[in-house]
Protein backbone atom coordinates (compact mmCIF):
# COMPACT_ATOMS: atom_id res chain seq x y z
CA UNK A 1 0.00 0.00 0.00
CA UNK A 2 2.91 2.45 1.11
CA UNK A 3 4.54 1.24 -2.30
CA UNK A 4 2.06 3.06 -4.20
CA UNK A 5 0.46 5.59 -1.70
CA UNK A 6 2.63 8.46 -3.90
CA UNK A 7 1.78 7.65 -7.58
CA UNK A 8 -2.10 7.15 -5.90
CA UNK A 9 -1.87 10.01 -4.58
CA UNK A 10 -0.67 12.09 -8.17
CA UNK A 11 -2.95 9.59 -10.12
CA UNK A 12 -5.91 11.10 -8.15
CA UNK A 13 -5.25 14.81 -8.94
CA UNK A 14 -5.35 13.94 -12.88
CA UNK A 15 -8.20 11.93 -12.25
CA UNK A 16 -10.40 14.92 -10.30
CA UNK A 17 -8.85 17.35 -13.54
CA UNK A 18 -9.73 15.43 -16.15
CA UNK A 19 -13.67 13.93 -14.99
CA UNK A 20 -14.86 17.77 -15.96
CA UNK A 21 -13.34 17.71 -19.15
CA UNK A 22 -15.67 14.05 -19.52
CA UNK A 23 -18.80 15.18 -17.83
CA UNK A 24 -19.63 18.88 -18.42
CA UNK A 25 -21.44 19.01 -21.40
CA UNK A 26 -21.32 22.36 -23.68
CA UNK A 27 -24.80 24.25 -23.75
CA UNK A 28 -26.57 24.67 -27.14
CA UNK A 29 -25.40 27.92 -28.45
CA UNK A 30 -27.45 30.89 -27.75
CA UNK A 31 -29.81 32.59 -30.29
CA UNK A 32 -26.66 34.57 -31.39
CA UNK A 33 -25.17 31.71 -32.65
CA UNK A 34 -22.10 31.95 -30.71
CA UNK A 35 -20.16 28.85 -28.83
CA UNK A 36 -21.21 29.00 -25.33
CA UNK A 37 -18.06 29.40 -22.96
CA UNK A 38 -17.12 26.93 -20.66
CA UNK A 39 -14.91 26.32 -17.89
CA UNK A 40 -14.62 30.35 -17.68
CA UNK A 41 -13.15 31.53 -13.88
CA UNK A 42 -14.66 31.74 -11.37
CA UNK A 43 -13.72 35.10 -10.32
CA UNK A 44 -14.31 36.18 -13.58
CA UNK A 45 -18.28 34.60 -13.42
CA UNK A 46 -18.17 36.06 -9.98
CA UNK A 47 -17.62 39.46 -11.82
CA UNK A 48 -20.86 39.05 -13.61
CA UNK A 49 -23.11 37.85 -10.95
CA UNK A 50 -22.06 41.70 -9.29
CA UNK A 51 -22.94 43.46 -12.53
CA UNK A 52 -26.07 41.23 -12.20
CA UNK A 53 -27.04 42.11 -8.52
CA UNK A 54 -26.00 45.46 -8.53
CA UNK A 55 -26.07 46.60 -12.41
CA UNK A 56 -25.46 49.90 -11.55
CA UNK A 57 -21.95 49.28 -9.66
CA UNK A 58 -18.62 50.64 -11.43
CA UNK A 59 -15.10 49.43 -10.24
CA UNK A 60 -13.75 52.63 -8.60
CA UNK A 61 -10.33 51.29 -9.28
CA UNK A 62 -8.53 49.59 -12.14
CA UNK A 63 -5.36 47.99 -12.28
CA UNK A 64 -2.46 49.60 -13.41
CA UNK A 65 -0.83 46.89 -15.44
CA UNK A 66 -2.88 44.40 -17.35
CA UNK A 67 -1.54 41.39 -19.35
CA UNK A 68 -2.01 42.96 -22.91
CA UNK A 69 -3.09 39.44 -24.14
CA UNK A 70 -4.05 35.95 -23.33
CA UNK A 71 -0.52 34.85 -23.78
CA UNK A 72 1.13 37.35 -21.90
CA UNK A 73 -1.31 36.23 -19.32
CA UNK A 74 -0.26 32.95 -19.65
CA UNK A 75 3.14 33.50 -19.96
CA UNK A 76 3.34 34.81 -16.51
CA UNK A 77 1.39 31.82 -15.15
CA UNK A 78 3.65 29.90 -16.02
CA UNK A 79 6.29 31.59 -14.90
CA UNK A 80 4.87 31.54 -11.90
CA UNK A 81 4.33 28.51 -11.35
CA UNK A 82 8.37 27.54 -12.56
CA UNK A 83 9.20 29.78 -9.98
CA UNK A 84 7.84 27.58 -7.51
CA UNK A 85 8.13 24.01 -8.77
CA UNK A 86 11.82 25.11 -9.81
CA UNK A 87 12.60 26.08 -5.89
CA UNK A 88 10.77 23.06 -4.34
CA UNK A 89 12.22 20.70 -6.77
CA UNK A 90 15.60 21.87 -5.92
CA UNK A 91 14.94 21.62 -2.45
CA UNK A 92 14.18 17.95 -2.47
CA UNK A 93 16.68 17.29 -4.78
CA UNK A 94 19.41 18.58 -2.51
CA UNK A 95 17.40 16.92 0.60
CA UNK A 96 17.48 13.74 -1.10
CA UNK A 97 21.34 14.10 -1.87
CA UNK A 98 22.41 14.97 1.41
CA UNK A 99 20.47 12.17 3.30
CA UNK A 100 21.99 9.71 1.02
CA UNK A 101 25.70 11.11 1.68
CA UNK A 102 24.77 10.99 5.42
CA UNK A 103 23.69 7.13 4.84
CA UNK A 104 26.83 6.29 3.01
CA UNK A 105 28.97 7.97 5.45
CA UNK A 106 27.25 6.10 8.23
CA UNK A 107 27.75 2.71 6.52
CA UNK A 108 30.39 0.95 8.69
CA UNK A 109 33.69 0.23 7.19
CA UNK A 110 34.70 -3.17 5.95
CA UNK A 111 38.78 -2.21 5.93
CA UNK B 1 -11.17 32.94 -4.78
CA UNK B 2 -9.48 36.99 -5.97
CA UNK B 3 -12.21 39.42 -5.73
CA UNK B 4 -11.23 41.53 -8.59
CA UNK B 5 -9.27 45.23 -8.39
CA UNK B 6 -12.53 47.61 -7.60
CA UNK B 7 -14.93 45.06 -7.21
CA UNK B 8 -15.15 45.53 -3.14
CA UNK B 9 -16.91 49.01 -2.51
CA UNK B 10 -14.33 51.47 -0.76
CA UNK B 11 -15.66 50.79 2.75
CA UNK B 12 -15.43 47.15 2.50
CA UNK B 13 -11.89 47.37 1.06
CA UNK B 14 -10.90 49.59 4.01
CA UNK B 15 -12.27 47.42 7.16
CA UNK B 16 -10.72 44.25 4.97
CA UNK B 17 -7.17 45.93 5.32
CA UNK B 18 -7.73 47.17 8.50
CA UNK B 19 -8.42 43.50 9.48
CA UNK B 20 -5.82 41.71 7.92
CA UNK B 21 -2.53 44.26 8.43
CA UNK B 22 -2.30 43.04 12.29
CA UNK B 23 -2.33 39.71 10.83
CA UNK B 24 0.81 40.28 8.24
CA UNK B 25 2.22 42.51 10.54
CA UNK B 26 2.75 39.66 13.23
CA UNK B 27 3.79 37.23 10.76
CA UNK B 28 6.12 39.18 9.68
CA UNK B 29 7.38 39.31 13.56
CA UNK B 30 7.22 35.97 13.78
CA UNK B 31 9.27 34.55 10.55
CA UNK B 32 11.94 37.38 11.89
CA UNK B 33 12.36 36.04 15.03
CA UNK B 34 11.83 32.33 13.61
CA UNK B 35 15.15 33.04 10.89
CA UNK B 36 17.06 34.35 13.70
CA UNK B 37 16.54 31.18 15.94
CA UNK B 38 16.49 28.90 13.31
CA UNK B 39 18.11 29.89 10.81
CA UNK B 40 18.58 26.44 8.57
CA UNK B 41 14.32 26.60 8.01
CA UNK B 42 14.94 29.36 5.77
CA UNK B 43 14.77 26.79 2.92
CA UNK B 44 11.59 25.23 4.15
CA UNK B 45 10.44 28.77 4.45
CA UNK B 46 11.06 29.26 0.68
CA UNK B 47 9.33 25.83 0.49
CA UNK B 48 6.29 26.87 1.58
CA UNK B 49 6.25 30.39 -0.28
CA UNK B 50 7.15 28.24 -3.54
CA UNK B 51 4.05 25.51 -2.83
CA UNK B 52 1.59 28.69 -2.79
CA UNK B 53 3.09 30.09 -5.96
CA UNK B 54 3.06 26.53 -7.84
CA UNK B 55 -1.00 25.78 -6.85
CA UNK B 56 -2.62 29.54 -7.03
CA UNK B 57 -1.17 29.64 -10.59
CA UNK B 58 -3.18 25.85 -11.87
CA UNK B 59 -6.39 27.14 -12.69
CA UNK B 60 -8.01 23.75 -12.68
CA UNK B 61 -11.24 22.39 -14.15
CA UNK B 62 -14.28 21.52 -11.94
CA UNK B 63 -17.82 19.66 -12.58
CA UNK B 64 -19.39 23.16 -12.35
CA UNK B 65 -17.81 23.50 -15.22
CA UNK B 66 -15.72 26.84 -14.63
CA UNK B 67 -12.42 26.78 -13.65
CA UNK B 68 -10.25 27.80 -10.20
CA UNK B 69 -7.54 27.60 -7.87
CA UNK B 70 -5.96 25.88 -4.97
CA UNK B 71 -4.30 27.79 -2.83
CA UNK B 72 -1.29 26.08 -0.92
CA UNK B 73 -1.42 27.83 1.83
CA UNK B 74 -2.09 24.95 4.04
CA UNK B 75 1.40 23.01 3.88
CA UNK B 76 3.00 26.12 5.46
CA UNK B 77 0.78 26.84 8.23
CA UNK B 78 0.82 23.17 9.12
CA UNK B 79 5.10 23.83 8.98
CA UNK B 80 5.51 26.99 10.57
CA UNK B 81 1.67 27.79 11.81
CA UNK B 82 -1.12 29.89 10.78
CA UNK B 83 -0.09 33.31 11.65
CA UNK B 84 3.85 32.54 8.99
CA UNK B 85 1.13 32.11 6.27
CA UNK B 86 -0.31 35.95 6.23
CA UNK B 87 2.65 37.49 5.03
CA UNK B 88 3.63 34.80 2.73
CA UNK B 89 0.40 34.63 1.16
CA UNK B 90 0.34 38.15 0.74
CA UNK B 91 3.41 38.29 -1.24
CA UNK B 92 1.88 35.75 -4.18
CA UNK B 93 -1.44 37.76 -3.93
CA UNK B 94 0.62 40.88 -4.65
CA UNK B 95 2.52 39.43 -7.63
CA UNK B 96 -0.72 38.15 -8.93
CA UNK B 97 -1.70 41.75 -8.42
CA UNK B 98 0.15 43.79 -10.01
CA UNK B 99 1.84 41.89 -13.05
CA UNK B 100 -1.33 39.72 -14.05
CA UNK B 101 -4.08 41.91 -12.76
CA UNK B 102 -5.66 39.37 -10.98
CA UNK B 103 -7.00 40.24 -7.41
CA UNK B 104 -5.69 43.99 -6.91
CA UNK B 105 -4.54 46.61 -5.27
CA UNK B 106 -8.04 47.74 -3.42
CA UNK B 107 -9.22 43.76 -2.74
CA UNK B 108 -5.76 42.84 -1.65
CA UNK B 109 -6.99 42.75 2.14
CA UNK B 110 -9.55 40.79 1.88
CA UNK B 111 -7.82 38.62 -0.09
CA UNK B 112 -5.40 38.28 1.92
CA UNK B 113 -7.85 37.55 4.83
CA UNK B 114 -9.90 34.82 2.66
CA UNK B 115 -6.50 33.08 1.23
CA UNK B 116 -3.57 33.55 3.88
CA UNK B 117 -5.77 34.04 7.27
CA UNK B 118 -8.76 31.93 7.16
CA UNK B 119 -7.25 29.56 5.00
CA UNK B 120 -3.88 28.65 7.11
CA UNK B 121 -6.21 29.13 10.87
CA UNK B 122 -8.59 26.71 9.79
CA UNK B 123 -5.89 24.39 7.99
CA UNK B 124 -3.66 24.18 11.35
CA UNK B 125 -6.70 24.39 13.46
CA UNK B 126 -8.31 21.16 11.56
CA UNK B 127 -5.00 19.54 11.72
CA UNK B 128 -4.72 19.68 15.70
CA UNK B 129 -8.48 18.67 16.08
CA UNK B 130 -7.91 15.70 13.70
CA UNK B 131 -4.30 14.99 15.81
CA UNK B 132 -6.05 15.36 18.89
CA UNK B 133 -8.87 12.42 17.77
CA UNK B 134 -5.60 10.43 16.68
CA UNK B 135 -6.35 10.27 13.45
CA UNK B 136 -3.34 9.01 11.03
CA UNK B 137 -0.68 11.83 10.01
CA UNK B 138 -1.50 11.30 6.55
CA UNK B 139 -5.35 11.77 6.98
CA UNK B 140 -5.35 14.87 9.16
CA UNK B 141 -2.86 16.71 6.72
CA UNK B 142 -4.88 15.98 4.08
CA UNK B 143 -8.41 16.71 5.76
CA UNK B 144 -6.56 20.15 6.88
CA UNK B 145 -5.26 21.37 3.70
CA UNK B 146 -8.15 20.41 1.72
CA UNK B 147 -10.71 22.10 4.10
CA UNK B 148 -9.01 25.08 4.17
CA UNK B 149 -8.95 25.68 1.09
CA UNK B 150 -12.79 25.31 0.79
CA UNK B 151 -12.80 27.58 3.69
CA UNK B 152 -11.08 30.22 1.99
CA UNK B 153 -13.85 30.04 -0.86
CA UNK B 154 -16.08 30.28 1.62
CA UNK B 155 -15.00 33.18 3.04
CA UNK B 156 -14.94 34.93 -0.37
CA UNK B 157 -18.19 33.81 -0.73
CA UNK B 158 -19.30 35.44 2.18
CA UNK B 159 -16.94 38.73 1.58
CA UNK B 160 -18.61 39.44 -1.26
CA UNK B 161 -22.13 38.58 -0.06
CA UNK B 162 -21.62 41.28 2.58
CA UNK B 163 -20.85 43.38 0.09
CA UNK B 164 -23.60 42.73 -2.55
CA UNK B 165 -26.55 41.62 -0.85
CA UNK B 166 -29.15 40.83 -3.29
CA UNK B 167 -31.86 43.35 -3.56
CA UNK B 168 -34.73 40.85 -2.75
CA UNK B 169 -33.39 37.85 -1.17
CA UNK B 170 -30.83 39.95 0.93
CA UNK B 171 -27.65 38.71 2.31
CA UNK B 172 -28.69 34.83 2.49
CA UNK B 173 -29.75 34.90 -1.25
CA UNK B 174 -26.47 36.87 -2.03
CA UNK B 175 -24.61 34.51 -0.36
CA UNK B 176 -25.93 31.03 -2.11
CA UNK B 177 -25.19 32.59 -5.30
CA UNK B 178 -21.80 33.45 -4.69
CA UNK B 179 -20.97 29.66 -2.73
CA UNK B 180 -22.68 28.20 -6.25
CA UNK B 181 -19.65 30.10 -7.69
CA UNK B 182 -16.73 29.89 -5.98
CA UNK B 183 -17.44 26.93 -3.08
CA UNK B 184 -18.88 24.17 -5.28
CA UNK B 185 -16.60 24.44 -7.93
CA UNK B 186 -13.63 24.77 -5.06
CA UNK B 187 -14.79 20.70 -3.56
CA UNK B 188 -13.03 18.66 -6.03
CA UNK B 189 -10.06 21.43 -6.54
CA UNK B 190 -9.66 21.32 -2.35
CA UNK B 191 -9.31 17.37 -2.17
CA UNK B 192 -6.68 17.91 -5.12
CA UNK B 193 -4.96 20.36 -2.59
CA UNK B 194 -5.16 17.86 0.22
CA UNK B 195 -3.70 15.07 -2.14
CA UNK B 196 -0.87 17.45 -3.59
CA UNK B 197 -0.48 18.69 0.22
CA UNK B 198 0.18 14.97 1.65
CA UNK B 199 2.41 14.14 -1.51
CA UNK B 200 4.81 16.89 -0.44
CA UNK B 201 4.74 16.13 3.35
CA UNK B 202 5.84 11.88 2.28
CA UNK B 203 8.47 13.33 0.60
CA UNK B 204 9.89 15.79 3.21
CA UNK B 205 9.33 13.14 5.58
CA UNK B 206 11.19 10.82 4.00
CA UNK B 207 14.28 13.18 3.65
CA UNK B 208 13.94 15.61 6.37
CA UNK B 209 12.06 13.80 9.08
CA UNK B 210 14.48 15.13 11.50
CA UNK B 211 13.55 19.14 10.55
CA UNK B 212 10.12 17.71 11.08
CA UNK B 213 10.16 16.65 14.10
CA UNK B 214 12.67 19.68 15.14
CA UNK B 215 9.75 21.65 14.31
CA UNK B 216 6.95 19.50 16.58
CA UNK B 217 5.58 18.22 13.99
CA UNK B 218 4.48 14.09 14.95
CA UNK B 219 6.15 12.65 11.77
CA UNK B 220 5.99 8.38 11.66
CA UNK B 221 8.98 7.08 9.67
CA UNK B 222 6.40 6.49 6.75
CA UNK B 223 3.33 8.75 6.56
CA UNK B 224 0.20 7.09 6.00
CA UNK B 225 -3.11 8.21 4.33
Amino acid sequence: MKRYQNISLIIAVIVLALIPLVTVQRPEPGPDGKKVEIFAGADGQAEDLIKQIVPDYKPWFEPFFEPPSGEIESLLFALQAALGAGFIGYYLGSAATRSRLQKELNRPRVD
Amino acid sequence: MHIMEGFLPAKHAVAWSAASAPFVAYGIYSIKKRVIEHPEQRMLLGVATAFTFVLSALKIPSVTGSCSHPTGTGFGALLFGPATMAPLGAIVLLFQAILLAHGGLTTLGANIFSMAIVGPFAAYGIFRMAQAIKLPFGLSVFLAAALGDLLTYVTTSLQLALAFPDPVGGFTASLAKFAGIFALTQIPLAASEGFLTVLVFNALARYNARELQSMNLPVPQEVKA
